[in-house]
């Protein structure tokens, strides 16, 4: 349609580009306290509107309507510079939400799967979906403290990741911890683009 | 079970099902938009000076989004900052947009995007932060 265009300037008014980044994982992974770290405003929120996409693979059987009938969204925003801004998006943990990850996941920069050790099967779904479409994605494996810690290499192979896909010890509620593995999957799309970030 | 019932999305439909419902009052029941745009993180800014006194049709919801988008801002904080659905703020989005209020700009598709100088900007950026 014409009057949806890509351009970035109009009337002198320079529009920045914003860049989607996906936090997903399983529930209590962390994604929502990482996307807090990180966002330079307090999280925001915001819901979308059940579809007959979700409607067909829901089990209500015991939830509330009032509860089911809209999807919470978590994001927040890190502005790079007056040209770039990232935004955040927390994916809903529960998989009858697969619809809305398709709308996340569309023209989206990249994304994060928060690995659990205790809960380490909790984020296949997540895996399973970006290996599936293509989507470049590193693996943050957060650190809580009451984890056990497991060598990375263990987690690879439990996840059986391929040997491309970078993994990163964090800690979700720390911004640095959190920077790094965005910059580490910012730096692994480049690579994928052959041509990669320098080293700082 | 219900689930098993052929028809049961008719399910979500019955008396009570109020909530499902309410949102697309604002849009006159209206869910789809003309135009297939709008993504998340697709800036909306209005039109300089709109006269939005020429459009008597327009809820109050229009007008706070013609304010809202007076600089740019991305349909998902419109939606935040309305407190409003994104599927609601789509639909009336594109009330603005038949009626040149606002004009939207897409983001880059990510294959579109192998810009390099676009990512080194957010890694150096980030490492900045």
């Amino acid at each position: 349609m014409d009057s949806v265009r890509y351009d970035r300037e109009r009337r002198g008014h320079r529009v920045p580009i914003a860049l989607k980044i996906l936090i997903a994982g399983g529930f209590g992974a962390g994604k929502t306290t990482l996307v807090s770290a990180l966002s330079e405003v307090r999280p925001l929120q915001t819901e979308e509107i059940l579809t007959g996409a979700g409607v067909d693979t829901d089990d209500i059987s015991g939830v509330e309507t009032k509860s089911t009938t809209t999807v919470a969204m978590d994001f927040g925003r890190i502005t790079i510079n007056e040209d770039l801004q990232l935004y955040l998006f927390g994916t809903p943990g529960q998989d009858r939400f697969w619809f809305l990850w398709d709308e996340l996941a569309f023209g989206a920069l990249g994304a994060v799967v928060l690995a659990d050790t205790r809960r380490l099967a909790d984020c296949f779904p997540s895996i399973d979906y970006f290996e599936q479409r293509g989507i470049p994605f590193v693996v943050g494996v957060n650190c809580f403290d009451d984890s056990r810690r497991f060598s990375l290499q263990a987690v690879r192979r439990a996840l059986d990741l391929n040997p491309d896909v970078p993994m990163v010890l964090c800690d979700a509620r720390d911004r640095q911890s959190g920077k790094t593995v965005l910059i580490s999957l910012v730096e692994h799309v480049a690579r994928q683009r052959g041509e990669p970030v320098p080293a700082a | 079970m219900q689930a098993d019932l052929p028809g049961n999305q008719h399910e979500w439909l019955d008396d009570d099902a109020g909530p499902v419902v309410r949102p697309y009052t604002l849009t006159g029941g209206r869910v789809r938009t003309t135009a297939d745009g709008f993504d998340l993180v697709a800036y909306v800014l209005a039109k300089p000076d709109p006269d939005l006194a020429a459009f008597p049709e327009l809820h109050p919801e229009h007008r706070l989004l013609v304010e809202l988008a007076g600089s740019g801002t991305p349909v998902v904080e419109l939606a935040a900052d309305l407190d409003l659905a994104v599927g609601v703020v789509r639909v009336l989005l594109d009330d603005l947009l038949c009626r040149g209020l606002v004009a939207v700009h897409q983001p880059p598709r990510a294959t579109y995007l192998p810009d390099n100088d676009i990512l080194k900007a957010v890694v150096d950026g980030l490492r900045a932060l």
